[in-house]
């Protein structure tokens, strides 16, 4: 008999025979509901994750090097790197002398205070202390105003540019431009306001004040280790930049040969990798628990499976005696068993998108469906379906005629 | 001949026991032959049915259908020679409970592979043919013994066989049922097809042409009825039961 007619016939019959068990078929199904609901949810969830992730860790430009004293990422190693001498501005005047791929060059030190402006107050303002050359290396636009020129930086003086959030909550609605804002006792004036930004790795980017390097040496104390970022030209040059720098801050610091460096270069994609092995954890984890699940529901149909293939033992003779051959019973019952797994992964994969797009709806994770999700799913179930199918399709294919034929 | 059994043995091993349900016969039937099976229970006839409709196979001997050894073909031969050669009339009609009259019918068409609308077709046709053309959509639980019968000499029917194998056809009918039946199966005789009956009620086998009598898994007797005393006996039945 021709494979697809069969696989039509098969088809109708499974169909008809689960639509007379509407009760039986919905509670066998539902292991594999869960399972694949489980995988679509975490895979929606991990997508989400991934897109609000990148897009934070991008903002902090993917050809940045980063000159610290601790590298990111310590870990437990982080009482090694305590006794590093310093970065100060020695290492910041090397690498703009000696640097040739870079294309601009910041550094920075920051603590926290309050802001006031007569009587209105910012607790927890991050404020930096940098150079004119910032925004290059940081992202940062302005609203409105400007940034430190080189003067502001050389001469110490006192400017500020305020972050979206300062503005709106320290001047209620004024132009905060050339007024003054009080930090740690010292006025200031405002002479620009930065666009918003939102938030990285949960700090507000928006509750910051920038303000002359050296100004803030002055109030807050010198004795801090400086981060300096180094903006390269090309990401093509990333590599050679780093090595031109390690080389550059071996020499400054006098880091002997065979000895360790006493400094960091952080980069973007240390965060990148590091985020990766968490999900690619979370991901084998969420298999694991969608693949019991699967198993689980397997079971249930292969044992609804056998069970059916009992009741119908009488049939099956029927169907042998006049003419139906071991294929086209073992088909019968694997179209059914597949049906039921797939009825299973349907109704799992839109309980999933429902949970889906609740979770975008009521969280701020940018959840989205992804075709690999689905396609999981689907490989998924049908596997089981087979699996789980065979055996109780192969035993009802085995009967023999005359004793199916005898059965009450 | 379309059958040809040779020294036909078939023995059950019951764990310990060895039961010999068939101690060697030798039957032949030929193109257009009216048969009765008859002998009391256990003698074997079950068996002697089954190997018969290919439903089994012997133990030892040879069992030619058209000419044909089938005494050791495989499950899937089996199948294909039960599919459109043979077509079963049973005591307890074995209709598919869940399907109607015409998917009963069309069923061994499916497993011959015929195209829907060609089946549906050739199906109809053979309801017709045993009068239920106003039934076709009927389930089994819909319709009185009688007619479930016929569909099943209709689903019988349906591959065109070159025997019909009918096991107690009247045994779950009443008399009156059960005659109109046999007045099926005696038009479809003498259309020519070749129908076995296995029976062990002497009025329903006297419809037949010859009766083959089994004893304790041999033959013991084999007759052929003549024309004169089979309407006889027949006519006396319907007087007195």
């Amino acid at each position: 008999m021709p494979l697809l007619m069969e696989m039509w016939e098969n088809l109708v019959m499974g169909i008809k025979a689960l639509v007379v068990h509407k009760l039986r078929t919905f509670l066998t199904t539902l292991g594999i509901i869960i399972g694949v609901m489980t995988i679509i949810v975490i895979f929606t969830v991990i997508n989400g994750l991934d897109k609000a992730m990148m897009s934070e860790i991008s903002s902090l430009g993917s050809n940045v090097l980063f000159v610290q004293k601790y590298p990111w990422f310590a870990g437990m190693d982080w009482f090694k790197y305590r006794n590093r001498p310093k970065i100060d501005l020695k290492e910041v005047r090397a690498i703009e002398e000696k640097a040739t791929l870079v294309e601009a060059v910041s550094y920075e030190n920051s603590t926290r205070t309050v802001a006031r402006y007569r009587d209105e107050t910012v607790k927890n303002v991050r404020i930096i202390g940098t150079n004119e050359q910032y925004p290059q290396t940081a992202n940062v636009d302005l609203a409105v105003g400007r940034f430190l020129i080189p003067s502001d930086v050389r001469h110490r003086t006192y400017v500020a540019i305020i972050g979206w959030d300062v503005a709106e909550n320290l001047y209620n609605g004024m132009d905060p431009i050339n007024r003054r804002i009080n930090l740690r006792g010292y006025n200031f004036r405002v002479i620009g306001v930065a666009r918003k930004k939102g938030k990285l790795f949960g700090q507000n980017l928006d509750v910051r004040v920038y303000i002359p390097f050296g100004t803030f040496q002055k109030i807050f104390g010198s004795r801090r280790s400086l981060t300096i970022r180094v903006k390269i030209k090309d990401p093509k040059y990333m590599a050679a930049a780093k090595d031109q720098l390690r080389w550059i801050l071996r020499l400054a610091r006098h880091v002997p040969p065979m000895k360790e460096d006493n400094f960091a270069i952080n980069q973007q994609d240390m965060i990148t990798r590091v985020y990766r092995n968490l999900t690619t954890g979370l991901y084998l984890l969420a298999l694991g628990v969608a693949a019991i699940s699967l198993i689980v529901g397997g079971i249930g149909i292969m044992n609804i499976m056998l069970v059916s293939v009992t009741e119908r033992t009488r049939e099956i003779g029927i169907r042998k005696a006049i003419g139906a051959k071991r294929r086209d019973i073992l088909f019968q019952f694997l179209v059914e068993s597949l049906l039921v797994s797939f009825l299973g992964g349907i109704f799992g994969m839109l309980l999933g998108f429902l949970i889906g797009i609740l979770i975008r709806s009521t969280t701020p994770l940018p959840a989205t469906i992804s075709i690999w999700a689905i396609l999981l799913g689907v490989g998924f179930t049908s596997t089981v379906g087979i699996f789980f199918g065979i055996y109780p399709a192969y035993k009802a294919a085995k009967l023999s005629p005359i004793e199916a034929l005898r059965h009450e | 001949m379309i059958i040809e059994v040779r020294n036909l043995e078939k023995s059950y091993n019951l764990g310990t026991v060895v039961v010999k349900a068939l101690r060697g016969i030798d039957l032949t039937v030929g193109k257009n032959e009216y048969l009765a099976i008859m002998g009391p229970s256990g003698s074997g006839k079950s068996t002697l049915m089954n190997i018969i409709g290919c439903l089994d196979t012997p133990s030892s001997g040879d069992y030619f259908f058209e000419d044909k050894n089938v005494s050791n073909f495989d499950d899937d031969r089996l199948a294909e020679i039960r599919n459109q050669k043979i077509g079963f009339v049973f005591q307890t009609f074995n209709l598919l409970p869940r399907a109607d009259a015409l998917h009963n019918v069309e069923l061994p068409l499916i497993y011959r592979g015929i195209p829907s609308k060609e089946r549906k077709r050739q199906a109809t046709e053979a309801l017709e043919r045993v009068g239920l053309a106003d039934r076709i959509h009927h389930r089994p639980n819909e319709l009185s013994g009688g007619q479930r019968q016929r569909v099943a000499i209709a689903r019988a029917l349906v591959n065109n066989p070159s025997i019909i194998l009918a096991d107690e056809p009247t045994g779950n009918l009443d008399t009156v049922t059960g005659e109109e039946i046999m007045v099926i199966f005696e038009e479809l005789y003498e259309l020519g097809n070749t129908i076995i009956l296995v029976t062990h009620e002497r009025y329903i086998a006297e419809h037949s042409r010859r009766i083959v009598h089994l004893r304790d898994g041999l033959i013991e007797t084999d007759e052929t009825i003549p024309e004169q005393s089979r309407w006889v006996m027949n006519h006396q039945n319907h007087e007195n039961p």
